[in-house]
């Protein structure tokens, strides 16, 4: 289902326009709060912010295009249990994916929430938006949306974006409430409102908005950034493909990791309470380190690396929703998510499955049949 | 390569490939000392985890062999074994472990005989496709 609305931008401040409409909704009596990424007066950082007091929405900035966080991992920790009261949560397209997947892993719950989505145009990874934000001072969102959304100049842009988000082929937000469109639309007159559930069209009455239609074209803009995305993605699972083809050269790929485990604590579909790397099961005693050295004639130090990675893949490459977050978090560059989405997209594909497409999908490695997958079985050659 | 001898790992459930092990020794039929069985309650504990480990210590092959479908102790961890195990031979290859050397068979306590010939085939076999890799190399 998909109603269709209309809403406003007054004197071409579509940053002004969309703030107005969080608090708007933030108004209503039945939502307590709003989640919504927002500049922090420090250090021009984007974070989420959960807002209550609808006049402390002057610096929320959804298209900021900083992603320090997935917040799927805030919004499970804000709906794990019910309160009794609904918030609404603004969220990437990745986020809402990886919420579905927390979802199906009983980790959050949809039952008291509102996501709104705005079309996704994209991030820089942390380092960059830094050097993004100081270059350009003053509403440097105001100067990356309206690079991202004109054409040729928005494709070049595109380049400098994170990988994650280069070879995101999701810029349309599907598992939403509410999507705010912006891509092929006129943003500086108005903006395309679509309620996508039940819920999200009983906010988008309240408010009164008027009704209207999506603009013809929109589809035609949104297809090449797809096929640009896509081609992207597939380059990159060659490249990674040919980069770790051997177990000699998955370790060349790691060989910067510090075992520091962030991408895992950054990672929003990591879904064990406690990870087995971090238990006593690896703070192996000393004698063991001397046996393996001896063994080998030599150990790589601190150990696991390759099996931590490997082990991780095979955990959570069936709920990867290429988020890239992970790449983000290693403090040594090494292109973590390139090398996961590689196997996820495999993964995924082996059991028709799509990390986030739908609640109703249950996780590759929640359930079976009683027939399948019987060319896994027997030793014949 | 002739005198290769591939150490495989077998992780093999108590209530049926195991016993049909003991059954085989009972029986007085031999099978090849390259196989190392690990008894697990169930192939469905058997976590992607420790197949992974094994590879990475120089496992040549690694084996999980319980019960036939439908006759799982536990109603039904060799389905979940058997999902794993697929998902481990779409991860593994991909890194240059060849996915013959991952297997999975369902070899039920009565099948003893069964037992020693999948062991000696398998040993057959993995000679044939030469040592990991991950056995040469500093990885840990």
């Amino acid at each position: 289902m998909s109603a269709t609305y209309i809403l406003s931008v007054e004197k071409r401040d579509l940053q002004s326009a969309l703030r107005n409409f969080f608090s708007s909704i933030l108004k209503l009596d039945d939502i307590a709060s709003i989640l919504v990424p927002m500049h922090l007066a420090a250090n021009n950082s984007v974070k989420p912010v959960l807002v209550s007091d609808p006049g402390r929405l002057e610096s929320a900035d959804p298209l900021a295009p900083a992603f320090p966080i997935n917040s799927a991992k805030i919004v499970s920790s804000l709906t794990r249990k019910p309160v009794g009261r609904k918030i609404a949560a603004v969220l990437r397209p990745c986020e809402i994916r990886a919420f579905v997947e927390l979802i199906k892993l009983k980790q959050a719950s949809a039952d008291e929430i509102i996501i709104i989505s705005v079309d996704c145009l994209g991030a820089y990874s942390n380092i960059d938006y830094k050097r993004f934000v100081s270059d350009k001072k003053e509403n440097s969102t105001a100067v990356f949306v309206e690079m991202m959304l004109s054409g040729e100049k928005g494709a070049d842009e595109e380049t400098r974006l994170s990988a994650a988000c280069r070879a995101c082929e999701h810029s349309i937000p599907e598992k939403a409430d509410i999507r705010i469109g912006i891509i092929g639309v006129n943003i500086n007159e108005q903006l395309l409102i679509q309620a996508l559930t039940p819920a999200g069209e009983e906010i988008c009455k309240s408010l009164g908005l008027p009704s209207g239609q999506e603009p013809q074209g929109r589809q035609e803009t949104v297809n090449p950034i797809v096929a640009r995305r896509k081609a992207f993605r597939d380059e990159m699972f060659d490249k990674t493909d040919n980069a770790t083809d051997s177990i000699g050269k998955l370790t060349e790929y790691f060989a910067d990791c510090v075992n520091c485990y962030n991408c895992r604590v950054a990672c929003p579909v990591c879904y064990c309470r406690e990870c087995v790397f971090t238990t006593d099961v690896f703070n192996h005693e000393p004698c063991q380190y001397m046996q393996w050295a001896e063994r080998k004639g030599a150990v790589k130090m601190p150990t696991d690396t390759l099996f931590y990675h490997l082990t991780r893949l095979a955990h959570m490459s069936t709920a990867c929703v290429g988020c890239g977050q992970c790449s983000n978090a290693c403090p040594n560059e090494i292109p973590v998510m390139e090398l996961f989405r590689t196997v996820a997209y495999k993964t995924q594909k082996a059991f028709e499955y799509e990390a986030g497409r739908s609640s109703d999908e249950p996780p590759p490695l929640s359930v079976f049949r009683e027939k399948e997958f019987g060319e896994v079985v027997g030793i014949a050659e | 390569m002739d005198d290769f001898e591939p150490t495989i790992i077998a992780f093999v459930c108590n209530w049926c490939t195991y016993t049909a092990a003991d059954l085989a020794g009972t029986s007085r039929l031999s099978y090849p000392k390259n196989i190392r069985l690990i008894r697990v309650m169930c192939t469905g504990m058997v976590d992607p985890q420790y197949i992974i480990k094994a590879f990475l210590e120089g496992a040549d092959a690694v084996l999980v062999s319980g019960c036939h479908p439908g006759d799982c102790h536990y109603i039904n961890g060799n389905y979940k074994a058997r999902r794993r195990v697929k998902l481990l031979k779409e991860i593994l290859p991909k890194f240059g472990i060849d996915d013959k050397r991952l297997r999975l068979t369902w070899i039920g306590a009565s099948d003893g005989i069964m037992f020693s010939e999948i062991m000696r085939d398998l040993v057959r076999q993995i000679k044939k496709i030469g040592p990991n890799e991950a056995k040469l190399q500093m990885v840990i």
